[in-house]
């Protein structure tokens, strides 16, 4: 079975669970108590999709203020992006389209956009509606689901479908229509309190 | 003979890389005398140092620290093999403040941005996470917050709050705006305020610009003590950001608000100032070995050794704050500060327990204007054992982490991975094993090794609070030692729970706690066979033969 390497990089503001979707990924565990990431995390997982193996390098990049410049560093050559945000902040939201924003003018072209509005199982405090960011999601050609990394909600499902929307091999990456479209200009900026 | 050797030397090298002159080892005498030369007691470096020589923390704290000129490792003086060395590393730290630069520009940016967009700055953008640390913040109203026996706040020269250790800053604005004024108000007058003693309060100033930093405690430290720690926090903030870039930021704006951009670490100050209230080794300016026989730990280092890469400039392998190897790029010395800091780190986050951490790191004493990268892992889950590799190029991470996987395989194979499991288990040695009655816990230094070795703390000092108390006895006995007016060799100290002694020399510092029944006359004949035992064990306590790429 053919192995494949796809790098990986997680962004977003700190604190929405980028660590957290991980650690349930690669090891289906959950911290509650998790710390702060400090620099960047390298984990990796293999699984099977279609006829292929899907080694996943993924870089968990810290969301703090301090480690903003090192992002380049990580997105340089992944292959997707999952950008993160907290359905219960709407500050966290905001910052996602600041990285699409970025990705969009210095990340690879044609990367995989995979946005996850994590922490879906506090819909009782949720700010960010479901439908607004599923609006966005589509606006940029980017995958979107909401995930819980608690309760393992959607963590596999997001993976799977970056699996699905990385393009195979034997076809010419550049005509795949799946991907991000490096020019597309953002249809919505909206500015917040911030 | 070895006396002049050292005079010759001296104390300040320019790079700091002094090593005791090599061959010293044919001199080591069963028991050292006051007279004995440094390099030659128990504990002293067989081939050489893994240290930068700190002298003691009197070096740390004199004025000339001040400055923390850049010590980029220029004034290359071995052969020409060093000589190259030396200049790839120069070279290394050349690009390091290229990208520096670049993080230095966003900065620059996001000023501007800000500038124009005043609300940027909200305290939303540069909230603390609470959240995150799970600690509630106090307020600072409450008598409990008064209550505590040592606040430190660190704040810019424009007075704005940068960190306090309890209660949250913006509560506290006003009061640091206090502190800057009296800061001020003395240097109008061409003076510097040092310490504010009242009302069993000591209130002590650091200040390094662009930073002010002051501590306010009810502890019995001295006031040297209590500026050597706010340096050490002075230090942490450094190790997160430069001090180049440090100073850069304020250049451009003066009243820029800190916080935002040492967000998150809040935990690892944290956990320095609690570390440094419970583990003797930042009282010592010296780093505790973990104790185990010799041939493993060698095996260990030689592992550590092979697994080398071009980019590596410090390999180390820890547990739980104390050293089991660290091997070293040639004629580059780790100082024990940059040392404690990656220890404070370490342990100040279960972040590192998942997968492989690479992480920006400054090491202020050793360069403060450019960043290492740090490989941190965890060599399985369950053990405490942690690897860290110092890089110089932030690209390298598949070769250092390579270096991990090409560590744990030589480990394997020699077969000292289940001896090394083992001697964790017992990370600390039993008094009893000196076997002497009255003794009941000891700090040994080693001056030219700048490693230290001390027993398991025992009974009665059970609760943390009688632990805190005999490291304040502890802390007592060193500050009386390196007074800087009145400097002491000798002390011997009856208290009415227990006796305590101190013996400082060129070559090693001693502190010794004994049960208060003994007598002095006892104490003293005691010493030297203390001083026989630590020569006997001193294999297994120190690392004698370190290492180099």
């Amino acid at each position: 079975m053919a192995l494949r390497e796809l790098k990986v990089c997680l962004l977003g503001d700190t604190g929405v669970g980028k660590s957290s979707i991980v650690w349930r990924f690669v090891e289906d565990s959950f911290d509650p108590n998790i710390n702060p990431t400090i620099g960047a995390s390298f984990m990796t997982k293999t699984v099977q999709y279609q006829n292929e193996l899907h080694k996943f390098l993924i870089w968990d990049t810290a969301g703090q203020e301090r480690f903003r410049a090192l992002a380049p560093m990580y997105y340089r050559g992944s292959a997707a992006a999952i950008i993160v945000y907290d359905i219960t902040k709407e500050e966290t939201f905001t910052t996602l389209k600041n990285w699409v924003k970025e990705l969009r003018q210095h990340g690879p072209p044609n990367i995989v956009v995979a946005i996850a509005g994590n922490k879906c199982d506090l819909n009782d405090v949720r700010e960010v509606m479901e439908k607004d960011a599923k609006d966005y999601a589509d606006s940029i050609h980017a995958i979107f689901v909401e995930t819980s990394a608690k309760n393992a909600i959607n963590i596999n499902e997001l993976f799977i479908e970056i699996s699905r929307r990385i393009p195979s091999t034997d076809t010419n990456p550049q005509s795949s229509s799946k991907g991000f479209k490096l020019r597309r200009q953002p249809s919505v900026t909206k500015r917040s309190c911030c | 003979m070895a006396a002049d050797v050292h005079k010759k030397k001296g104390w300040e090298v320019p790079n700091g890389s002094l090593v005791p002159a090599d061959g010293q080892h044919t001199e080591r005498s069963e028991s050292p005398t006051p007279g004995l030369a440094q390099g030659t007691e128990p504990g002293a470096g067989q081939e050489g140092t893994m240290f930068v020589h700190a002298r003691s923390y009197e070096d740390l704290t004199s004025p000339e620290d001040a400055g923390v000129t850049s010590r980029i490792p220029e004034e290359g003086q071995g052969d020409e093999v060093d000589q190259t060395n030396m200049e790839q590393i120069s070279k290394d730290f050349s690009e390091l403040s290229t990208q520096l630069t670049g993080m230095a520009l966003d900065l620059e940016e996001e000023m501007r941005q800000s500038k124009e967009d005043k609300l940027d700055l909200s305290p939303q953008t540069c909230r603390r996470d609470s959240v995150l640390s799970g600690k509630e913040e106090e307020d600072v109203t409450m008598d409990a917050w008064r209550m505590h026996q040592k606040h430190v706040f660190v704040l810019s020269e424009a007075g704005k709050p940068v960190y306090s250790r309890y209660g949250s800053e913006e509560a506290l604005s006003s009061t640091m705006g206090v502190m800057m004024a009296l800061v001020s108000f003395l240097e109008a007058e061409k003076n510097a305020i040092r310490s504010i003693h009242a009302d069993g309060y000591k209130v002590v100033f650091v200040r390094r610009s662009p930073l002010v930093l002051v501590a306010v405690a009810r502890t019995q430290q001295s006031e040297q003590e209590i500026a050597h720690e706010l340096l050490y926090i002075y230090y942490q903030i450094l190790s997160l950001l430069t001090w180049t870039q440090l100073n850069h930021i304020f250049q451009q704006k003066q009243n820029y608000d800190l916080r935002r951009l040492l967000a998150g670490s809040e935990r690892i100050t944290d956990n320095l100032l609690d570390l440094m209230a419970r583990d003797p080794s930042f009282l010592m300016g010296a780093v505790r070995c973990l104790p185990m026989a010799a041939g493993v730990r060698d095996a260990v280092s030689a592992s550590l050794q092979q697994a080398r890469a071009k980019s590596l400039v410090f390999s180390i392998l820890l547990s739980r704050n104390q050293l089991v190897s660290l091997v070293r790029k040639k004629d580059q010395f780790l100082h024990p500060i940059d040392l404690h800091l990656l220890f404070n780190l370490i342990s100040s986050s279960s972040s590192f327990r998942e997968g492989e951490a690479w992480t920006p790191i400054c090491l202020p004493k050793f360069n403060s204007s450019g960043f290492f990268h740090a490989h941190i892992s965890y060599l399985e889950q369950e053990t405490d054992l942690c690897l860290l590799l110092v890089s110089t190029d932030r690209e390298d991470f598949f070769t250092v982490s390579d270096c991990k996987r090409r560590f744990q395989e030589r480990l394997r194979k020699r077969g000292v991975y289940h001896v090394l499991q083992e001697a964790l288990r017992t990370p600390f040695y039993s008094i009893s094993q000196v076997g002497i009655p009255d003794l009941r816990h000891f700090i040994y230094k080693s001056k030219s090794s700048g490693l230290f070795t001390s027993p398991e703390i025992e009974a009665p000092y059970v609760s943390e609070e009688e632990k805190e108390r005999l490291l304040g006895l502890y802390q007592y006995l060193h500050s009386r030692a390196h007074n800087s007016s009145h400097p002491l060799k000798n002390i011997y100290f009856t208290g009415p729970n227990e006796n305590l002694l101190a013996w400082v020399t060129s070559a090693f510092e001693l502190y010794v706690c004994y049960s208060p029944l003994g007598t002095k006359a006892g104490a003293i004949s005691t010493v030297n066979k203390l001083m026989k035992w630590i020569r006997k064990e001193e294999d297994r306590l120190f690392i004698l033969t370190p290492q180099t790429y």
